[in-house]
């Protein structure tokens, strides 16, 4: 234990600001998780191994030449498909929300598999002339990788919110989430919705994928490490709400910071997990 | 029944013989590893299988016995075998504790159970890495030496594993055929109502984690001495709870053996791949069989054996042929007509919506009280405080002379009050037979199982249901589940049973036969209050009425004098717009 020693203030503003840059990160990963879950009761744990597989898809191109950013042109459309097939299929079996769980989780190992037997276990890094960039403002230091996953976390939550509350599209699969049978009756095409939300939830995987791979070292044994936070995250904002998970994941990624720099990094998973149990036992409704 | 046991020390005692065969040691090993799943799958199932709580938390459980044993071990040279009853009561007491506190937050079920537990393993194992406790070194027992209990170090592990998970398997057996293990299947069908028929549900879920958490506390202790090197990161972490939930889903959690039939499938299958240099195949194999096994068979391998051996036993007489006697008459201490329960001011609010604006209602031994009123006047809330479903917000209920108000809904069942739904909630698992069994164990405190059953089928055949003992829930039709309804509310042999709507959907045929039952019901001895719809039924069976509007009392007596009031008609039919004067009947003849 390090004990605890007060940082200086440009210290804990950087830590701030990268628990800020994190915290983006697990908003857009906790983005499409929350939509599967509040509103096709679907808990999916292979959100992160999709997230890993296209983190990895994205290294393999950039290794090649390509723009990281330009992947996603490739890499969203394919996720789109993956997402809406594996919802086509929970579907078919009329899966429940605990069994979607372990199925998911089975998943889950098979593309850990996967990613192993192509890339190895070994860690690796996405090297672009995006890393090379960074900015300084008042003494702080803005990573250009860090910035570009707040500004879509933040963009795609804000569209993501929008779709949901102003569209008709939006409406239908609200209503559906509440009652589908009584939505079928209206006239609501649920089947079709659910296969849309789905691919889009994976689709925002695979975005929050390639900005894990701008910033972060991969490993396929990394997909465990994110699914407590981020739940916790997504427990936090409360399910099927976009907005939410964004700021959940930001008040959990500068808590996580600021307690490392005041004591030592190793506490850190205290702080969410804390956060996630103290919303369990108060409001267990969020997760209802 | 008695066999199993036989069984299960048969076997173990068979398998004792193991090591003297002189295998390498590295079997040993292998079959110490399907020994320790097999602990703590089954051990994990007795909670989690059994009551529907998935549990994401055993590897807290089982880290806490571990830790406990090899830091008594490293820090304080206890003698190994020594550290694991105390590994089984840190875990056990970890597990109560925070049982304690979980099973009293209502509405804390399925997913947001399994990530609570979840996240107590990552506290858990956060705050041992920090504190001297691992240091976050881990903890080095290459020094500890190894009881010989058998020939060899490997052999030691395996024998204590193996009298570990014999016993294991034990206690998990004798829970699942026990009044505990009916009470605990009954929480996985339906909670509420089981509770209402008289379960302590929090007592027993708690039981059920504490005998859980020892156990794994147990497997921990011993795995501590045999990794001879522990680390935080290896042991609070998702592996653990996974590998358990995936065990016994593959082999069945509602089957005590099922968690150990899917934790050897799945340590031999994982074994063989690492052993053939295929570790990554085999993580995505182990990965398709949870895919295939959830989606083919969500009940796990064992029920699905055993429906495919009762099908082919199909034609075999299902109950036992009973004298169809009539029940005797519950006891009826006190005569006729003297009041039997007393709500004074009975109130329930709903964040300032009044179901229930504080009523007066006195219920006579041995008679028929209709409960009537519009919809949302306040009958059903006034069931389920009575009951014990919602806490009362004022006023008293006296049932026997004994306070009711505020107390838990199984004790309120155990005094001798019983209650149907008006949307029939059977336990959907379980048979019809067993439906009625457990009221009579909870409610009725009959002790054993095959007594309750036997109870059980009396009331089977007083509700006409004696064909359909053997049938589950879903296979009957909603006339026979409200039927099996009033069975399971007699089983307890109640003096008072409440029935909510009973004939609520019912044809007009079959609203005879439940209104000939509901006379038998009072015949036998309880009184009965009854909320209904149907005033044919009303005025049929009741002695007396109530009439209850936006939760207050509004009238009360005979249902013949109380229905013509003028304030009972305009609650129910709407205010008249004029109201004509009582002493011209027709409108006055015009003048030409």
């Amino acid at each position: 234990m390090s004990g605890f020693s007060l940082p200086s203030a440009t210290l804990l503003a950087q830590s701030i600001l990268s628990g800020i840059f994190v915290g983006a990160l697990y908003g857009l990963l906790g983005l499409g998780l929350s939509l599967s879950w509040g509103l096709l009761r679907l808990i999916n744990l292979a959100h992160f191994a999709f997230a890993f597989l296209a983190a990895y898809l994205c290294y393999q191109m950039a290794s090649k030449g390509v723009d990281p950013l330009l992947t996603l042109v490739v890499i969203v459309p394919a996720f789109f498909a993956i997402g809406a097939a594996l919802h086509a299929l929970m579907a078919q079996f009329r899966i429940t929300p605990f069994n979607s769980l372990l199925v998911t989780f089975g998943l889950t190992g098979i593309v850990e598999a996967i990613i192993q037997s192509i890339w190895t276990a070994d860690f690796r890094k996405l090297e672009s002339a995006y890393g090379e960039h960074r900015y300084k403002l008042a003494g702080l230091y803005l990573p250009l990788p860090e910035l570009i996953t707040l500004a879509l976390a933040a963009g795609l939550s804000l569209a993501v919110w929008s779709v949901l509350r102003y569209t008709d599209l939006g409406k239908a699969l609200r209503a559906s989430a509440e009652d589908a049978s009584i939505a079928t009756a209206f006239g609501i095409n649920q089947r079709r919705n659910a296969l849309l939300l789905a691919g889009t939830c994976s689709a925002l995987a695979s975005v929050a994928g390639v900005c894990l791979a701008l910033s972060f070292t991969l490993a396929p044994s990394q997909i465990y490490a994110w699914i407590g936070v981020v739940f916790a995250a997504v427990m936090l904002g409360g399910l099927g709400r976009a907005l939410a998970p964004l700021i959940a994941g930001v008040v959990i990624g500068v808590s996580e910071a600021v307690t490392m720099a005041v004591t030592a990094p190793s506490w850190a998973p205290l702080v969410s997990f804390t956060l996630l149990i103290a919303i369990l036992l108060f409001r267990p409704g969020r997760a209802a | 029944m008695k066999r199993t046991p036989l069984t299960i020390v048969a076997a173990a005692i068979a398998l004792a013989f193991v090591p003297s065969l002189g295998l390498p040691a590295f079997y040993d090993s292998l079959l110490y590893l399907v020994l320790h799943w097999i602990v703590l799958a089954t051990s994990w199932n007795i909670l989690s299988g059994y009551t529907g709580y998935f549990s994401f938390g055993h590897g807290a459980f089982f880290g806490a016995g571990l830790y406990t044993s090899a830091t008594l071990l490293a820090k304080y040279d206890w003698p190994f075998l020594w550290t694991l009853p105390v590994a089984a009561a840190v875990a056990c007491l970890l597990g109560v504790a925070l049982g304690a506190v979980v099973f009293r937050v209502k509405g804390i079920r399925g997913e947001v159970f399994a990530l609570l537990t979840l996240a107590v393993t990552f506290v858990i194992g956060t705050i041992i890495v920090n504190t001297p406790i691992d240091g976050g070194n881990g903890v080095p027992l290459s020094a500890v030496p190894v009881p010989a209990i058998g020939p060899t170090p490997s052999s030691t592990f395996y024998l204590l594993a193996l009298a570990t998970a014999a016993l294991t398997m034990l206690v998990a057996w004798g829970i699942s055929v026990s009044k505990l293990g009916a009470g605990l299947f009954a929480i996985h069908d339906d909670e509420d109502a089981a509770e209402v028929m008289g379960v302590p549900t929090y007592r027993y879920k708690l039981i059920a984690l504490a005998v859980s958490c020892a156990l794994a506390g147990v497997a921990g202790g011993i795995h501590a001495l045999f990794l001879s090197y522990v680390t935080v990161g290896e042991v609070f972490t998702i592996t653990v709870p996974l590998t358990v939930v995936l065990m016994s889903v593959l082999g069945g959690t509602r089957h005590w053996a099922g968690p150990a039939v899917g934790a050897v499938a799945i340590t031999l299958l994982l074994y063989s791949f690492t052993a053939a240099d295929f570790a990554v195949a085999g993580k995505a194999v182990v990965g398709a069989i949870l895919i295939a096994a959830i989606l083919f068979m969500p009940d796990g391998i064992l029920p699905r054996l055993q429906r495919g051996i009762k099908r082919r036993q199909r034609g075999v007489p299902a109950a036992p042929d009973l004298p169809s006697a009539v029940p005797a008459a519950a006891a009826a201490p006190g005569g006729a007509g003297e009041v039997l329960l007393r709500a004074r001011g009975l109130a329930k609010s709903f964040r300032g919506v009044k179901a229930l604006a504080g009523v007066d209602v006195e219920v006579r031994r041995g008679e028929i009280l209709g409960l009537l009123g519009p919809n949302g006047s306040g009958k059903s809330t006034f069931i389920n405080v009575v009951t014990g479903h919602y806490m009362p917000s004022g006023g008293s209920v006296i049932f026997e002379g004994r306070e009711l108000a505020g107390r838990a809904a199984h004790r309120i069942a155990q005094a001798g009050i019983s209650r149907t739904y008006q949307i029939p909630r059977p336990f959907g698992q379980q048979t019809v037979l067993d439906n009625v069994a457990l009221a009579a164990m909870f409610g009725g405190g009959v002790a054993t199982p095959a007594a309750a059953r036997r109870e059980a089928l009396t009331w089977l055949r007083f509700a006409g249901l004696q064909d359909k003992a053997q049938a589950r829930p879903d296979e009957l039709n909603l006339h026979q589940r409200k039927f099996l309804e009033l069975a399971r509310a007699l089983a307890s042999r109640p003096r008072l049973v409440l029935l909510d709507e009973v004939l609520c959907g019912l044809t007009p045929s079959e609203i005879d036969d439940a209104v000939a039952l509901v006379r038998r019901i009072r015949d036998q001895g309880a009184t009965v209050v009854f909320v209904e719809h149907v005033m044919r039924a009303v005025m049929a069976l009741t002695d007396r009425v109530v009439i209850f509007d936006h939760g207050e009392l509004l009238a009360e007596g005979p249902a013949a004098e109380v229905m013509q009031r003028p304030e009972v008609m305009s609650a129910y039919l709407g205010q008249p717009k004029a109201a004509p004067p009582a002493s011209a009947p027709g409108p006055e003849p015009q003048h030409a």
